[in-house]
């Protein structure tokens, strides 16, 4: 809501300052977004008369006028179009500045003396707009001082309204406001009723009071709709954000800000039979005001004649009753349209209106005759015209009640913790408009018609805390009783992991969690995921189903600015649609491309699988749970021979491996890329240790060199010695792999180091020889073993 | 005897001049091997009589011990000779690069975000979180946003066919603690919402933490004391902090929080918009429809809630200019935060 200060104290007059207003209304919770002038600064600006205008001997768009300033005649050459002799235009005398540092002198022009500047809109700062002089009504006086004229300077606020305060958009809400926090009596408008000149009416039938409980309207007849808006009129629209249309619509508009309520005109002669407020008819149409054609709904208010609908309820009204310059009488709407009934179709449409902005919000109940009356009053005095007596339509059933909220004092001092008089809550309160009563524990506080966010006690409570000042409150902390937080240790926090990830050298990223439904599909198994209804763009339209499309976007988007090694990773819910069901769990991806370590004399290779394997490995050792299982897998987008299934207690938790080259390079990743991404959960899950008692005897290591078939996987030679099930086999460990002369072709040579110990004694050479031969015969009978000689 | 003495200078001017432990050992074997020079000059005692035996023994044995001691010394100097020179040869220019070790560093968000979570946690409140992708009445209706309320038009949501949405907000995440739990709730929720909005200063996706108390007795005037702790707390700062009315469907009263500007102290620049505040919070007393609709006593209970961006907290706190850095995840940028 955009508001002219000077508007704003002549109904409320106070002495405060701009700044004070500013910061009063938003200390109250109406936030004052913005301040500007309403003009630029000039001065010896006065209201000029052109006497004359005749053209320029030398010059085929100027033109010589005699300009009478009230005391003298002036002679102004001028290159404006409409400049003419009788006309009311701003004149700058000589001396004038305008805006900063504009210096009207005398000159001349073309061999013409000219003593003064002919003034457009535009070069006052009153317009952004050059559209030659600025015309001013014939009954402004001559000479006198244009800033007075203007009631200039002034100021123009920006009131960031919050949608429960639509009470206030309009310069008698705000007043209402500024009134009680700067404690000065407000000014009401005066809307005097007006006696009918004549018996003239129109019928109005309401079919959905639900939607509209009260229509009042008023035919007014013999109006000249030629008349010009007077200036004074066009001014305060102008500051309102309102441009000027012509004198009738102009009327219910300076009504709709200065009131409140939302008016609408229709010329009475296209009007078919009674006015009908009905809900459209579905595939009814209305072409708009603005000439927009639109298609109704059965869930859409309108306002109806017998033929067709004439206007959106609330919104806009439409193009074939709209006022034209032919039109001599008129029918004035000042309804109240429920909110809910109006809220939603503005934004349907794409239609926001300043009617519409107000009624979703709620505009005051009881204030549809007095705006009536207050409209009929301007008319009259600018277009002239007979007015019919107003006639109110409405069903009392269908109307908003009278609330009476009780507040207590208990409430504010348990809410606020302060203590009131009974004496300073009812001024509060009534000065905002409530009528207050006193009851025994507290208040029964009657709401205003013009409130529609006050219904219980706490409402009540908000509107003591912003009249005390919310700053003014006291401060504390909450009591608290000493309890303990329970703390599991089986589970490890995530941030646990991201420390881990962040020590092994990889950056975390966030990335979005909708993703390019075609990455998504390519790095995917095959299966839909969750369609966004209205995405942000075709490439964010489906929620991610694993980390991986994210990753590999920002792993593109630092080797595309030369990163030479790019590793990352990240966390966060995927969406992975279940039969009937979401599944939002948490996952944990990791990418890593490029050089194995930073750039170094000692080193230069490339990542590949193990490195991965390891980082991945050493992040399920964190919680103390089993190993992580890996098989050979496949998948369309992987490097076959590079891929695994990695699981944990029998659980699949995701896969690993290497994007395939082929995508790669369609991606422009000109190296390898490995990619994990896995379920989070069973890696935080854990087991609080249970202490096994450790062996004093001594430990020993044994090499062993084997070949197998190179089909052969590492694992299965774990799996094979784990089928022993011996506790003196601590462990087996892989030291190397050789395939080469010595060895056939088609077969590998593993070397094994096998450690022994046994907890109850020491190993003897015989007890060592004997569980090496059964590790030896175990290998040959599961992997097709042979010990190489 | 004569014979033994020269002997005893041969084998002393041997060791003198060895200049190897292999050269060494062969002075050795000469000498002192089994059949060495010195070993063999024992084997002449059985020629002697009885009464000379004695002496010649103990001048033998004299001599033996004088090359044995000759020998180690000599041992000795030729090993610290042998590995100086070994390190001389492993000598390396401790100028030139270490092998690389670096690490890797945490989105701001997170560190942000994990901060926020000890601060809170040492005032007592509990980490929750929730499902992103929300039923309407978790993310409106619970929240007192019924389907036609004007805020619903504030919040540019992302719609599912289904109905279902992408959380507006953490305040879902409260709804369904209320649901299962018993107050006294101490809690805060971190985590991603959405809206269907991106421009300059908004991204489609951002991440808020919302705060939740709910005991008996609770008031404005311990929620205003939470929040100047907090914000005094995270910005390791004493800074001025405001309250100002403003409108929430799910808190009565609510309230905008601004605080002083870290950036200019106060005294007004771009970032402030010359204001020198900084809004960087809503909050307020939970709205008693909000407890009807997940079943917390209103005749017993009163709460309070607030939440904020995290990405504004961290923008002001590292002095980020724009906002979409964020999601670029442009190392460059990255880098710039440590683990
Ligand atoms: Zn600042």
């Amino acid at each position: 809501m955009k508001a002219s200060i000077s508007w704003l104290k002549s109904l409320c007059p106070t002495e405060l300052s701009v700044d004070e207003i500013v910061s009063c209304l938003t200390m109250a919770g109406l936030e004052v977004d913005g301040v500007e002038t309403a003009a630029k600064s000039f001065t010896h600006v006065v209201v000029g008369e052109v006497i004359s205008a005749s053209p320029h001997a030398d010059a085929d768009k100027l033109k010589v006028c005699e300009v009478s300033d009230g005391v003298a005649i002036h002679q102004v050459v001028c290159g404006a179009a409409n400049a003419r002799p009788g006309m009311k235009v701003p004149f700058a005398r000589v001396g004038a500045v305008l805006g900063d540092d504009f210096k009207v002198q005398r000159a001349n022009i073309r061999g013409v003396e000219s003593s003064g500047m002919l003034c457009g809109a535009d070069e006052l700062g009153l317009s952004d707009e050059r559209v030659g002089l600025m015309e001013l009504p014939d009954s402004t006086p001559t000479g006198a001082d244009f800033m007075e004229i203007l009631a200039l300077p002034d100021d123009l606020i920006e009131v960031d309204l919050t949608p429960n305060r639509g009470d206030c958009l309009s310069i008698t809400g705000l007043a209402r406001e500024l009134s009680v926090l700067s404690q000065t009596p407000v000014q009401s408008v005066s809307c005097d009723s007006i006696d009918p000149g004549s018996s003239q009416t129109h019928d109005v039938n309401l079919h959905a009071p639900e939607g509209c409980p009260r229509y009042v309207g008023r035919v007014i007849e013999n109006i000249d709709v030629t008349r010009p808006t007077p200036l004074w009129m066009t001014e305060r629209l102008r500051r309102s954000g309102i441009r000027s249309i012509d004198a009738v619509v102009d009327i219910t508009n300076y009504v709709m800000i200065e009131l409140g309520q939302p008016m609408h005109a229709f010329d009475r002669e296209q009007l078919v039979g009674a006015v009908d407020v009905r809900m459209a008819r579905n595939g009814e149409e209305l072409v708009l005001l603005d000439g927009k054609k639109l298609t109704l709904t059965e869930d859409v208010l309108v306002i109806a004649d017998q033929e067709a609908p004439l206007a959106l309820a609330g919104i806009m009204g439409g193009e074939r009753s709209g006022i034209s310059e032919k039109t001599t009488t008129v029918f004035l709407e000042s309804a109240y349209f429920n909110p809910i009934t109006v809220a939603g179709k503005a934004r349907r449409f794409g239609l926001h209106t300043d009617a519409s902005a107000r009624f979703e919000r709620g505009v005051d109940w009881r204030l549809a005759e007095r705006a009536s009356e207050r409209a009929t009053n301007l008319i009259l005095e600018i277009c002239g015209g007979t007015p019919g007596p107003v006639v109110v339509t409405d069903d009392d059933h269908a109307m908003p009640k009278t609330q009476t909220v009780e507040l207590s004092h208990s409430r504010i001092e348990q809410q606020l913790r302060i203590s009131l008089p009974s004496a300073s809550v009812q001024q509060m309160l009534g000065a905002l408009g409530f009528d207050v009563e006193t009851v025994d524990a507290g208040f029964r506080c009657v709401v205003p018609s013009w409130r529609f966010d006050i219904s219980i006690e706490q409402d009540l409570i908000e509107e003591i805390a912003r009249i005390y000042g919310y700053n003014n409150l006291p401060i504390s902390l909450p009591a608290q009783a000493l309890g303990m937080a329970s703390i599991s240790e089986a589970e490890t926090p995530v941030m646990r992991l991201k420390h881990y990830l962040v020590d092994q050298d990889i950056q975390e990223v966030i990335t979005y969690s909708f993703v390019d439904p075609e990455i998504q599909a390519i790095l995917g198994d095959g299966t839909a995921g969750v369609r966004l209804a209205n995405p942000i763009a075709s490439n964010l339209a489906e929620m991610r189903r694993s980390l991986m499309p994210g990753l590999v976007e920002a792993v593109r988007h630092n080797v595309n600015r030369q990163a030479p090694r790019v590793r990352l990773f990240e966390t966060g819910q995927c969406f992975i649609p279940q039969i009937d069901e979401l599944d939002q769990s948490e996952r944990i991806g990791v990418a890593i491309y490029g050089q194995s370590t930073p750039l170094h004399f000692s080193i230069d290779r490339l990542v590949d699988f193990f490195d991965l394997k390891g980082i991945l490995n050493g992040l399920s050792m964190i919680n103390g749970g089993g190993e992580l299982i890996w098989s050979p897998s496949e998948h369309q987008s992987f490097a076959s021979g590079q891929t695994a299934s990695v699981s944990l207690d029998g659980e699949v938790l995701g896969i690993v491996g290497r994007l395939h080259p082929k995508l790669a390079r369609q991606l422009d990743l000109p190296k390898p890329l490995f990619l994990a991404d896995l379920k989070l959960d069973p890696l935080l899950r854990g087991q609080v240790t249970a202490f096994k008692a450790i062996s004093r005897y001594p430990k020993v290591v044994r090499d062993l060199a084997i070949v197998v078939d190179d089909m052969v996987k590492w694992q299965q030679i774990v799996d094979a010695v784990a089928t022993l099930s011996d506790d003196r086999i601590q462990s087996v460990e892989l030291f190397d792999v050789y395939r080469g002369p010595g060895v056939p072709d088609g077969r590998q040579s593993l070397a094994l180091s096998v450690s022994l110990q046994d907890p109850h004694g020491t190993l003897d050479d015989q007890a060592i020889q004997e569980l090496v031969d059964q590790i030896v015969c175990v290998l040959r009978k599961n992997a097709d073993a042979e010990l190489r000689g | 005897m004569d014979d033994l003495e020269s002997i005893k200078d041969d084998a002393l001017a041997l060791i003198e001049s060895s200049d190897s432990l292999a050269q060494l050992d062969d002075v050795r074997v000469k000498f002192l091997g089994k059949k060495g020079l010195i070993s063999g000059q024992m084997k002449t005692l059985g020629k002697l009589s009885a009464q000379e035996r004695p002496s010649a023994g103990s001048k033998i044995n004299e001599v033996r011990d004088c090359v044995t001691d000759a020998l180690e010394a000599k041992r000795s100097a030729l090993e610290v000779e042998a590995e100086t020179q070994d390190l001389m040869r492993d000598s390396v220019d401790v100028t030139m690069p270490g092998r690389p070790q670096k690490i890797g560093g945490l989105h701001p968000v997170t560190r942000t975000l994990s901060r926020l979570n000890r601060l809170f946690a040492s005032m007592g409140y509990a980490v929750a979180t929730g499902p992103e992708i929300e039923d309407d009445w978790h993310n409106f209706e619970a929240l007192n946003i019924p389907s036609h309320h004007p805020a619903r038009a504030m919040h540019d949501t992302f719609y599912f066919d289904d109905g279902r949405v992408l959380r507006t907000h953490t305040s879902p995440v409260q709804i369904r603690t209320m649901v299962s739990e018993e107050p006294p709730i101490r809690i805060v929720a971190p985590g991603r919402v959405y809206r269907c909005d991106s421009d300059l200063t908004h991204t489609p996706m951002f991440h808020q933490i919302e705060g939740l108390v709910v005991d008996k007795d609770i008031s404005f005037s311990d929620l205003k004391g939470t929040i100047i702790t907090f914000l005094n707390r995270f910005f390791e700062a004493d800074l001025d902090v405001r309250f100002r009315p403003s409108y929430f469907p799910f808190t009565e009263p609510s309230a905008e929080v601004d605080v002083q500007c870290v950036m200019c102290e106060g005294s007004g620049c771009r970032v402030c918009s010359h204001t020198g505040w900084l809004e960087v919070m809503g909050c307020g007393m939970v709205h008693p429809k909000v407890f009807e609709h997940t079943g917390v006593d209103t005749a017993v209970y009163t709460g309070f809630a607030f939440g904020m961006g995290i990405e504004r907290l961290a923008m002001l706190r590292y002095g980020i200019g724009d906002l979409r850095l964020f999601y670029e995840n442009d190392l460059q940028f990255l880098n710039q935060f440590h683990g």
